[in-house]
């Protein structure tokens, strides 16, 4: 029978408060780990017991909203999905996620990665937008179509993977690999006519080009992403997009009616729960 | 646009520099073994002659070109990831070009001058 019972460790949490706070300290909490305790677990335990005030960012508990990304013993994870035990260590060091401005305590300034993000325009874009405001039938894809952008989009936009790169540790104007990561799921979606649009960003100075292949975004990403393939591929796109031989295909198409007789016990779709206006 | 062009500038660099830093090194070192010729590499009159050659000459100032933009963009790139400013970074574009070019014209000219160098020197 496995060893449940509770194990005494140290969660060393560094607190830092921009404008109270010359500068940011470490701060020991004794916590009573037990099997299959969380990270994020221990730190609603220091906070109920010993530290009120400690902040951080998290929301789903299950590795899926990506809010909860932090330094946990000197290697982004996401809280939520590390189990103390996992650590093999009796001291939990947990700090915000490097190369973001912090907030407070363990909660990182996400803005600037996001606003990156929204510059690569991180969604299909088509000419018949009014086929994508009202649907009337699903894009044709084939699974091997899906396949080519399919691990690119279990991105949950945590940061581990800027957190982790040391180019953008150095470089300002690097985007980084989540913004350039998701650039190329999109250029790489078969439904996607964007890669002339992006094209104009990634081009830049601010592109691919600065990523040294380091691959530690890949190590890190707690979905099991390969960004660092997806920045090789976006230079090997762009090139061969300079050199003219980039093989251009048209959008997917609206796929056709299925043919056959409609079933006649098909339930309504609910009614609208947001009304327009 | 202009970063990807110097990127793609850089790969193309980099497979030029492979293909003639292999023939360099076939020639020097594999000479024999391979059969591209008999006598010995280093010796005077082999260097003479390849310097005479229209052939090696125009490999060593195509390896010359390349090895000159490959190693000058890295340069480049380690140098930028010190996140200089605007105008830094544009005396450090302007800087290595030039200093680039300076060391492609001389590197061109020692190439060029080297049959007539070895003519006189070789009596």
């Amino acid at each position: 029978m496995a060893d449940t019972s509770p194990r005494q460790v140290t969660f060393r949490l560094r607190r830092y408060e921009p404008g109270n706070d010359r500068q940011p300290r470490w701060e020991d909490h004794r916590v009573d780990a037990t099997p299959g305790m969380t990270v994020l677990d221990g730190l609603w335990k220091v906070k109920e017991l010993g530290a009120p005030s400690l902040a951080w960012r998290s929301s789903c508990r299950m590795g899926i909203c990506g809010s909860c990304g932090m330094l946990v013993n000197g290697r982004p994870r996401l809280a939520c999905n590390t189990q103390v035990t996992e650590l093999r260590s009796d001291v939990v060091a947990v700090a915000p996620l490097p190369n973001f401005d912090i907030v407070k305590d363990l909660v990182p300034d996400l803005r600037p990665m996001f606003a990156t993000h929204r510059g690569v325009l991180p969604y299909l874009v088509r000419d018949d937008t009014a086929e994508q405001e009202a649907p009337t039938r699903e894009y044709r894809q084939t699974p091997h179509e899906l396949e080519q952008y399919l691990q690119f989009s279990y991105c949950i936009k945590c940061g581990c993977c800027m957190a982790a790169c040391p180019t953008v540790a150095t470089d300002p104007r690097y985007s980084g690999p989540m913004p350039l990561g998701q650039a190329q799921r999109y250029d790489n979606d078969s439904r996607d006519a964007g890669f002339g649009a992006r094209r104009e960003v990634l081009a830049r100075g601010s592109g691919p080009w600065r990523c040294h292949f380091a691959g530690e975004c890949s190590q890190v990403c707690p979905k099991g992403v390969d960004p660092a393939k997806a920045i090789q591929l976006m230079k090997q796109d762009l090139v061969l997009d300079l050199l003219r031989l980039r093989r251009r295909r048209p959008p997917a198409a609206v796929a056709e009616a299925p043919h056959g007789t409609r079933r006649e016990d098909i339930p309504a779709a609910p009614p609208r729960t947001v009304t327009e206006g | 646009m202009r970063d990807r062009t110097l990127w793609t500038w850089h790969i193309g660099a980099g497979v030029v520099i492979l293909v003639l830093l292999g023939l360099h090194m076939a020639i020097m070192h594999l000479g024999s073994t391979l059969g591209i010729s008999g006598s010995e590499p280093t010796a005077w009159e082999s260097v003479a002659a390849r310097a005479g050659s229209l052939f090696f000459t125009t490999t060593y100032v195509l390896l010359l070109g390349a090895a000159l933009y490959h190693g000058f963009y890295g340069l480049r790139n380690i140098l930028l990831e010190l996140n200089p400013g605007p105008g830094l970074r544009r005396t450090i574009d302007v800087g290595l070009s030039v200093v680039g070019l300076a060391l492609f014209a001389f590197g061109t000219w020692a190439a060029l001058a080297a049959p007539g160098a070895a003519t006189t020197m070789g009596g």
